[in-house]
């Protein structure tokens, strides 16, 4: 390599970053040297997102200093970082779709005809497109319309637009996981292009294959805290995993267990084409089941096919041994089912709507009368579930859009307990709430499977699938790739499943869309 | 717990409901006085005491039943517009409609008589708003795109079955509904009142009142929540439709004939009335009694202007500026926020 290959082009002391209710980072050290990958590691909510947020300038550290080629420098903005070098892919790339590639990689630094006319010199935007993805080597041509390109050019062209911005630390937040196998060799390439030019990599992956591949050293986050530095090399697999997790999960887990009882939900052979593959599994009164897996592997998919809510190709949900071609999610509510959505502020949560509308909102036929509603019936009922969840708002008139997240999430839950519902689908129930709701939110999970509910639990977080879960199931590129008992699961043995086994796991074309 | 003077006791809810034990405090607690409860109905009477101090003849009793009965026809299609806009979506075409079902009216009244005129027209525009909802709900077309094609597709129909001329020779006892009175108010406002009771229950205290609001508030969270958004989607458009007819018969009688070029930009001023009484216009927000001060505000305007005799090009200017003010200090309000 040509440059010294122990300068180090940022350094990040001592960071602090307070969220209400968090502390997303706990003083953090990161040092990144010249011409190196090196890689962020740590589960969902370890504070790796906040850390690069803050070296982005997306986000202000409350204390802490970032020092940039030896200055202390102040990133107050994503402006001031794109200034000093530090270039940031998210996974959801800043093109815009309707702009050719050389308009893009150029947007607001367009060579000018004339200054004063604001009259863009095309052949000259277009050469200096080309110079930049010539360099180093990327095919993507430089007229041609965003929109009109794959996932991994699209990539190419965020890659372009940070080299012609003179980046010296480009941040990559999982760039491979829309990518086919055949363009993460590419892209790894150009990767390690760009370490040949000095330039430094930062990586986030969880895919640690990939990152034994690429990468030269890894910070372990866990809990906003720095776990360790390592050199990849040096550092086998299971010893990463063991850094990334490694904790006492015991009282964070409040399970019940409950007898199982009859089966309620059967799917069979449930597809969707390039999506997923032939899903089938049990569900059986008393249990919790946990579905696993990375990003990308359409657990959210599989749950929202099961309830209607997105078309499928094929195959059968039998809810309570009856079978139903379930059409549409009132098809799946009156058939039993229930599903706490993803994206809560999205999917969930009507936020100008009272509190009490959004509690009574899926049983509303409870308290209707050819069509009328019983306003103080609805009233006394809304009140008995927000005490039952401890939702605590000063009027049940307020709009749901005023509280907080866990107190959102439990509404989002509680609407469904009066209705018919048995089948439970919980899709990420304890994304983005604090560990004291996180706690509650696991007591009514168990109060359901008490009362003879059964519960599909979506989760990213490894320690509550394995916390709460009596089975589960580790789904890969839309199909299920493994299911486990309570007892033999352990982070190891789900991890393994969920990246396919020891082996690069990359292979199929069918996970390119998302 | 009666001596209510002795002991104010705030942490009491105004019922003794299950919530007692719990954190849920049932104090119907507004921090801020809501624009919509008091800020338009200030400005009402503010215009109200400004033109009749300008023009006593405002308060005569002359007048007054003329505001009411002018206003009764953008209060009905306003109110159809309300569903739609809560909703999430819009109906331009009520404008157009007025023009369908008057024609529609007459040519069936020459046919069937009275009521079965009144009756086809009312059907004729609950079709069309089921057409609307079809086009909104299950093809998936913007409700501004769906509906501005109906908006002049409609007149096209009218002017087409009336040959563009107007329809004449209807039954005398037909003047009643837009020229008659019971005591002093006009035929066509208390239709209107009428209207705005059965509306106002729609939306407060039927499923299909709070689904509306559902799905203007949040389609896809309404759709996961098991409501049918399709059929309730449709239904909206049906009920915008079905006021609009019911506009379209009354301003029928009050021209006395079927007439294909009646209620250009009528469209435009319900949506007005909508915005102007607080609605957002991506829905979810907004009600019935809101509405109905939109309406008053616009019908008080354009009467209080004409009796200062500002000429109603001016008026033009002045109503177009009020829309914009009204909806900006809502924005701002909210930004503030």
């Amino acid at each position: 390599m040509s440059v010294e290959p122990n300068r180090h082009v940022v350094e990040m002391r001592q960071i602090v970053k307070r969220f209400p209710g968090v502390l997303a980072l706990n003083c953090v050290d990161l040092n990144v040297r010249a011409g190196e990958v090196h890689v962020l590691l740590g589960e969902n909510g370890a504070g790796k997102s906040t850390l690069i947020k803050v070296l982005s300038g997306v986000y202000a550290p409350d204390s802490g200093e970032v020092i940039f080629e030896g200055h202390p420098v102040r990133i107050r903005n994503p402006h001031d970082a794109q200034r000093l070098g530090v270039s940031t892919i998210y996974q959801e790339f800043n093109l815009v779709p309707e702009m050719s590639v050389a308009e893009n990689i150029f947007l607001g630094r367009e060579p000018m005809l004339s200054q004063r006319l604001g009259i863009v010199d095309r052949g000259r935007l277009l050469r200096q497109a080309h110079e930049v993805l010539a360099a180093f080597d990327l095919h993507v041509d430089a007229r041609a319309t965003v929109k009109r390109l794959g996932v991994a050019q699209q990539q190419m062209v965020e890659i372009a637009k940070a080299l012609s911005l003179k980046a010296k630390v480009i941040v990559m937040d999982e760039p491979t996981a829309v990518l086919t196998a055949h363009e993460i060799d590419r892209l790894f390439k150009t990767i390690r292009d760009l370490k040949a030019h000095g330039t430094a990599v930062i990586y986030i992956s969880h895919r640690l294959e990939e990152v034994k591949l690429i990468g030269d050293r890894a910070t372990i986050l866990r809990d906003g805290a720095v776990i360790g530095t390592v050199a990849i090399a040096g550092t086998p697999i299971s010893e990463l995993i063991r850094m990334m997790v490694g904790r006492d999960l015991k009282d964070k887990f409040p399970k019940l267990r409950v007898e199982p009882g009859d089966e309620v939900l059967r799917v069979e052979k449930l597809w969707r084409k390039g999506v997923l593959h032939d899903i089938c599994f049990r569900l059986r009164r008393g249990e919790i089941l946990g579905v696993a897996g990375l990003v990308g592997s359409k657990r959210t998919e599989m749950a929202r096919a099961v309830f209607g809510a997105d078309k499928v190709d094929g195959g059968e949900v039998f809810v309570r041994g009856r079978g139903s071609q379930i059409k549409s999610p009132s098809h799946a509510v009156r058939a039993g089912l229930a599903l706490v959505p993803e994206d809560r502020k999205r999917q969930g949560i009507l936020a100008s709507m009272s509190v009490k509308q959004n509690l009574t909102l899926s049983m509303l036929s409870r308290f209707s009368h050819k069509g009328m509603l019983r306003l103080k019936r609805e009233r006394k009922v809304a009140g008995e579930y927000a005490s039952l969840l401890r939702i605590s708002v000063p009027s049940l008139e307020r709009w749901a859009m005023y509280l907080s997240g866990g107190n959102q999430q439990k509404v989002v839950i509680a609407k469904w307990l009066g209705t018919e519902a048995e089948v439970f689908l919980f899709d990420e129930p304890t994304r983005g709430i604090d560990v004291g709701a996180k706690v509650e939110v696991y007591q009514l999970m168990g109060e359901l499977v008490k009362r003879g509910a059964a519960i599909l639990m979506v989760s990213s977080e490894l320690p509550e699938i394995l916390g709460m879960s009596d089975r589960i199931l580790v789904m890969r590129e839309g199909r299920i790739a493994g299911e486990f008992s309570r007892q033999e699961a352990t982070e190891e043995v789900i991890l393994n499943c969920a990246l396919g086994g020891a082996a690069f796991t990359t292979k199929s074309d069918a996970g390119g869309e998302q | 717990m009666s001596e209510a003077g002795l002991q104010p006791a705030p942490t009491e809810g105004p019922r003794g409901t299950a919530a007692e034990t719990s954190p849920v405090r049932d104090v119907r607690s507004y921090r801020r006085v809501p624009w919509s409860r008091i800020g338009l109905p200030a400005v009402l009477l503010v215009l109200c005491f400004a033109f009749g101090t300008m023009n006593p003849n405002f308060w005569s009793v002359t007048n007054l039943t003329n505001v009411s009965r002018q206003i009764s026809i953008l209060a009905l299609i306003s109110i159809g517009q309300t569903f739609a806009i809560l909703s999430a979506g819009i109906d331009l075409s009520v404008g157009s409609l007025l023009a369908l079902v008057s024609v529609v009216t007459a040519q069936q009244m020459l046919h069937f008589g009275l009521w079965g005129g009144i009756l086809a027209g009312v059907m004729a525009g609950a079709l069309i708003g089921l057409v609307n909802g079809f086009l909104i709900a299950k093809a998936k077309l913007p409700a501004f795109i769906a509906t501005l094609g109906m908006l002049i597709a409609a007149r096209g129909v009218a002017l087409t079955l009336s040959g563009g001329m107007p329809v004449v020779g209807l039954p005398h006892e037909f003047l009643y509904l837009g020229a008659g009175k019971i005591g002093p108010v006009p035929v066509p406002a208390v239709i209107a009142a009428l209207a705005f009771l059965a509306a106002h229950v729609m939306l407060s205290r039927t499923r299909f009142g709070r689904y509306v609001y559902a799905m203007g508030s949040n389609e896809e969270a309404a759709i996961l929540s098991g409501i049918n958004v399709v059929k309730y989607k449709v239904l909206v458009y049906v009920v915008s439709g079905i006021f609009a007819g019911i506009a379209g018969v009354v301003l029928t009688s009050r021209v006395i004939s079927g007439q294909p070029t009646l209620g250009e930009v009528q469209e435009l001023y319900s949506i007005a009335a909508v915005v102007i009484g607080g609605a957002k216009i991506t829905g979810g927000v907004g009600s019935i009694g809101q509405t109905l001060m939109g309406v008053l505000v616009l019908g008080v305007l354009a009467n209080g202007l004409n009796l200062i005799q500002v000429s109603s090009y001016v008026q033009n200017i002045v109503i177009g500026g009020i829309i914009i003010l009204a909806v900006y200090i809502d924005l701002a309000r909210e930004r503030r926020r």
